[in-house]
């Protein structure tokens, strides 16, 4: 039992910390960078570390610590963005189908069946395809393509409320039905998702880095990780620092963010 | 009047064959009188009760028949007047208070809703008006039970906790929907002297529905046997025990266990 809550703490440190480890350097690349991301140098064409370049300088002579931290930035607030829009439409949606449900249910349910056959990141694809790619694209159509699974969630969870005694206690006080909806019975759904939350940013994550690495996400000049990797794949024998600090950029944020998840203060 | 129930049918309709689960329903409650209504399990009672509560989803149940309350028809009034009179004139407390408080939010909170959406008060004349129900029914320090979640609290102060929510208003109908099955005898005991002072001092009509006869003796004025969703007997209670005329209550008061000690 000891042991057992001892381990689950270790998630929530060791989270904290290789979260802390990508976000903190992110939040301050939003605003400062050692050097400009786009200032190119061909004396420094992918230099090896010095101590100006502590990661060394990509193909274009690029400072890599200055387009990690720009680019871990441009991938968390996509990542963020993502999920607030597909938890946000995701909740509404999903609240009023369980709450009410009927035919309305029935409609928006298949629509979401239909939305779900699809690998979300083969819609995202098709959103961009439309929309045209950048980040603010990106963001829209990861953020569209994040709605249904969390409309399903929400939508489970409501069905299950519904019927509870303090629903019925509360309708019973006068409450209106959107009072009850989301006064009532989303405190007690705020913990699923928060769960789902924290996985959906990780699959955010991944979307854009994938997306951006085919080359319909992200824009040169402009930095995310996924960019990063793809730029890198010509010189991964030449130079492969080039590859491997956006890869363990993203490998520690998901990392961090998904021990967060199993940790003990957020899944119970 | 207060209320006034004729010929109530509820069927439902959420599967292939429709069925009927009240036939011919009537009731009239005066102010301040307390009625109960017995039966076993699947009789009818609890459906009749949220009926007349307006409870009952209109979607999946159809009902026929007329409820009026204090010149209102339940049944038919826009869900606005339904949501005006839940809550400030009528209220209910259900079975099983372990589920009828949300777990997530603080007792206080809950005892305050319906005032909070009747009543144009300020927080603070709230707050004194919930910490003053929870006094009223004989809750141990109710500053404290303001301040606590629903988990923190026995099965008997929960109960108590929502008679006080559902006192806040002071309502003129309290639906009691077997307020005592899951507690044990002497909690039972209490909650039945609770109700019985509630309705003395507020004059607050009750409606009590149990299939514990006993209860049902100490507390009701009046009782209507249900069986299969018909009302089988009706009368004073005094008369019903003494002289039952169906063979049905007959049962039922036969089915009263007795204490032998000699």
């Amino acid at each position: 039992m000891n042991n057992r809550k001892k381990i689950k703490d270790f998630n929530l440190i060791a989270g904290s910390i290789l979260a802390a480890i990508v976000i903190i350097p992110a939040l301050i690349g939003l605003f400062w960078t050692p050097y400009n991301i786009e200032a190119m140098d061909n004396a420094l064409k992918l230099a090896g570390s010095s101590a100006a370049h502590p990661m060394g300088c990509d193909n274009f002579g690029r400072d890599i610590l200055s387009r990690i931290m720009a680019g871990s930035s441009t991938t968390l607030l996509i990542g963020l963005g993502t999920v607030l829009i597909g938890a946000a439409a995701g909740t509404i949606i999903g609240a009023l189908t369980g709450y009410y449900g009927g035919l309305i249910d029935d409609i928006f349910m298949r629509f979401n069946d239909v939305m779900f056959s699809f690998p979300s990141l083969l819609l995202a694809l098709v959103f961009v395809a439309v929309m045209g790619s950048g980040r603010i694209q990106l963001l829209l159509a990861l953020g569209l393509a994040f709605i249904p699974s969390y409309v399903r969630i929400v939508r489970a969870e409501y069905v299950r409320a519904r019927n509870l005694d303090y629903v019925k206690s509360a309708k019973l006080a006068g409450a209106s039905d959107m009072r009850v909806m989301f006064v009532h019975i989303l405190p007690n759904i705020i913990r699923v998702l928060i769960n789902s939350i924290l996985i959906g940013f990780n699959n955010a994550v991944l979307a854009e880095a994938g997306l951006s690495f085919l080359g319909i996400g992200v824009q040169p000049p402009n930095a995310s990780l996924g960019r990063m990797l793809a730029d890198s794949q010509t010189y991964l024998f030449g130079k492969p620092g080039m590859a491997i600090a956006p890869g363990i950029t993203l490998i520690i944020m998901v990392l961090g963010i998904s021990l967060l998840g199993k940790s003990k203060m957020i899944s119970e | 009047m207060l209320l006034h129930v004729e010929d109530l049918n509820i069927e439902f309709h959420d599967h292939i064959i429709p069925e009927t689960v009240v036939f011919d329903f009537d009731l009239d409650m005066e102010e301040g009188e307390i009625v109960g209504l017995v039966g076993e399990s699947g009789s009818g009672k609890s459906m009749s009760a949220l009926a007349i509560a307006g409870l009952l989803s209109r979607h999946d149940a159809r009902k026929r028949g007329s409820i009026v309350f204090e010149g209102i028809d339940i049944l038919n009034c826009p869900r606005e007047i339904l949501r005006g009179l839940q809550g400030d004139e009528i209220s209910m407390i259900f079975q099983e208070p372990m589920t009828s408080l949300n777990p997530v939010k603080k007792v206080g909170w809950q005892v305050e809703e319906a005032m909070r959406i009747h009543k144009n008060a300020a927080p603070d004349e709230r707050k004194k008006r919930a910490i003053e129900v929870l006094t009223h029914v004989d809750l141990p320090d109710p500053e404290r039970v303001y301040n606590s979640y629903p988990h923190e609290l026995s099965g008997g102060m929960r109960q108590r906790v929502m008679i006080a929510a559902a006192m806040i208003n002071t309502p003129k109908l309290l639906i009691a929907d077997e307020p005592t099955t899951a507690l044990d005898v002497t909690v039972q005991a209490e909650i039945v002297k609770l109700l019985k002072r509630i309705n003395k001092q507020h004059n607050t009509a009750i409606l009590f529905i149990s299939h514990d006869l006993s209860l049902i003796r100490q507390l009701c004025q009046r009782v209507l046997v249900m069986k299969g969703g018909y009302v089988v007997e009706s009368g004073p209670t005094e008369e019903i025990f003494s002289s039952p005329k169906e063979e049905y209550t007959k049962h039922l008061i036969e089915s009263i266990p007795k204490v032998d000690l000699s």
